[in-house]
């Protein structure tokens, strides 16, 4: 790898692609629309695990354009639900073998996660979330201001801040990943298996006959499919609509922004649920930091004035030592937001039409899972044990999985 | 969108607003409707790239619950106006 770091520096040009175009055919099994992170890894993992390589992931602008380029990358499986824990729990887990499987480094790190807890109320919250983990096996714990004091100590712990720190939860095993490497290295791997991946090729219809999908319309032209796979996030919506279906989403931005690079100064993830704030810091020693969403819905990606002048002010009660630090830079993703802050996986009213979408502010860190799964549903038709609680029945047979409690913190 | 345009108290910083999403008419018959019925009235969400109709609250001015048009890509306000049980007139103010 090094020897061809250094060859590299010495010859012209560009570095080789990582893969090559391949031709739009008029057909393939399975259309997968949109080219994120979870369209990607359900491609790469029928074509690994199952042998289907006649996938074709169909994308808008560039792979990465959405979501899976735009967040904060954050990792773990502190969820609030066992439905949930157990699901995220998955990912984290092959997140750490991912390098690995693609010979590609990912920079996964495991630096910590610490939620805040501002309130009798939260404090509460945590306790639970820290049980229902470790009943699923997974390390959180409830932790006091003395031990948090130890693991960062630029946090303000007295009791100067309007909504002073009461406790954390604490998980070990949350952490920080290069999202633009997971995106790739899905890519790659999965054109290496025979999957065509076409960018600059937005879908404009989806044709359905007699109440099977049959296809769908691009603007390179038409393209028949046995199975189409809806996994655009924020513009969920407008893809299911193309099918007549009709989902329980709501499209919000979610804003990010990041300071000027600093010393080494903040090596956990910290969040504040009741602030509605998070920070990290990056390899480059940028602070990474986020909030919830805007505070309506819209399909715009222009950042606002109002959510730095938020951000900035709540960031100051945890870390007043940050004051004189300058931002960089803002920028928006789109959001696909639920009612019970869960995805929304598999079946729909159309044969063959199915869903992954629902991902909200929380799936960057489900991408492994999402896609090894969605492959499995889409190789046997039948709904994995892991993923039968985020049916989109779900909604019909009012059982919704509430996460609230762990993921109304855009992250 | 920095301005909004409250019907009785005219534009104002968006920030003293809360959104209250689209437009979504409860059944006429609450009691009568079907189960699916119940769930698109209940979650399903037309999430309209677009024009949208909506509900708007001015939670720090007035207190009135309004309707507004918005363009959701471009966040324009195209329009609004008072909730009536009847179609709103052009022009028409909150007071009756
Ligand atoms: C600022 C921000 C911070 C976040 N932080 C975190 C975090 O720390 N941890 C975490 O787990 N999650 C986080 N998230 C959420 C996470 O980014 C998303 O849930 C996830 O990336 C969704 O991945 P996806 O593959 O489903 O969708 P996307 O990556 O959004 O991909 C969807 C793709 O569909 C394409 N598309 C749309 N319409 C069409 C069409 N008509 N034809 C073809 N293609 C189309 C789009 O161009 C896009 O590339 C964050 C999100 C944002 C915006
Ligand atoms: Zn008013």
């Amino acid at each position: 790898m090094s020897f061809k770091l250094i060859k590299q520096a010495f010859s012209s040009g560009q570095p080789p692609p990582m893969w090559k175009p391949q031709p739009l055919k008029d057909r393939y099994d399975v259309v997968i629309i949109g080219g994120g992170g979870h369209g990607l890894a359900t491609a790469y993992y029928l074509a690994r695990e199952h042998g289907i390589t006649d996938v074709a992931v169909l994308e808008k602008r560039y792979i990465g354009s959405g979501g899976s380029g735009r967040n904060t990358a954050i990792v773990r499986s502190n969820y609030l639900t066992p439905e949930g824990v157990r699901f995220y729990d998955e990912s984290v887990k092959l997140y750490g073998q991912m390098s690995e499987e693609f010979d590609f480094n990912v920079m996964f790190s495991r630096r910590g996660h610490l939620t805040l807890a501002h309130t009798d109320g939260a404090v509460r919250t945590m306790r639970r979330r820290a049980e229902v983990n470790r009943l699923q096996g997974v390390d959180s714990r409830l932790i006091w201001p003395d031990e948090l004091a130890r693991l960062c100590p630029p946090l303000d712990l007295s009791d100067h801040p309007r909504y002073p720190v009461q406790a954390a939860l604490y998980h070990p095993p949350g952490g920080i990943i290069r999202h633009d490497a997971v995106v790739w290295g899905y890519a790659r791997h999965a054109v290496r298996r025979g999957v065509h991946l076409h960018q600059l090729t937005e879908v404009t219809g989806i044709t359905v006959e007699k109440g099977k999908v049959t296809g769908v319309n691009t603007r390179r032209g038409r393209i028949k499919a046995g199975t189409v796979l809806n996994v655009t996030a924020g513009w969920a919506g407008v893809i299911a609509d193309m099918a007549g279906v009709k989902l329980p989403i709501a499209t919000s931005p979610l804003q990010a922004c990041v300071t000027e690079p600093l010393k080494p100064f903040l090596d956990v993830i910290i969040v504040s649920g009741s602030l509605h704030v998070y920070i990290s810091q990056s390899d480059r020693g940028e602070l990474v930091m986020g909030a919830a969403v805007d505070p309506f819905a819209s399909y715009s990606m222009r950042g606002s004035f109002s959510f730095i002048e938020g951000l900035a002010g709540h960031m100051l009660e945890l870390f007043p030592s940050l004051r004189h630090v300058r931002l960089m830079r803002q920028w928006a993703g789109l959001c696909d937001m639920t009612p019970d802050y869960s995805p929304i996986m598999g079946h729909t009213s159309v044969d063959g039409f199915l869903v992954d979408v629902g991902w909200g502010t929380y799936g960057f860190k489900a991408i492994p899972v999402s896609g090894k799964m969605m492959a499995q549903l889409i190789a046997t038709g039948q709904t994995p044990d892991l993923i039968r609680p985020f049916r989109l029945s779900r909604f019909e047979e009012h059982n919704l999985v509430g996460e609230k409690g762990a993921a109304s913190v855009g992250h | 969108m920095i301005l909004l345009n409250c019907p009785n108290c005219g534009p104002r910083n968006v920030q003293e607003f809360r959104f209250g999403g689209e437009h979504n008419p409860r059944p006429a018959a609450p009691l009568a409707v079907d189960n699916a019925e119940w769930t698109d009235y209940l979650f399903l969400k037309a999430n309209k790239l677009g024009v949208q109709k909506e509900w708007w609250y001015h939670r720090a001015g007035c207190r009135l619950w309004f309707l507004a048009e918005r363009h959701t890509q471009s966040n324009q306000v195209l329009k609004t106006y008072c909730w009536t049980a009847r179609p709103n007139r052009e022009g028409e103010t909150c007071v009756e």
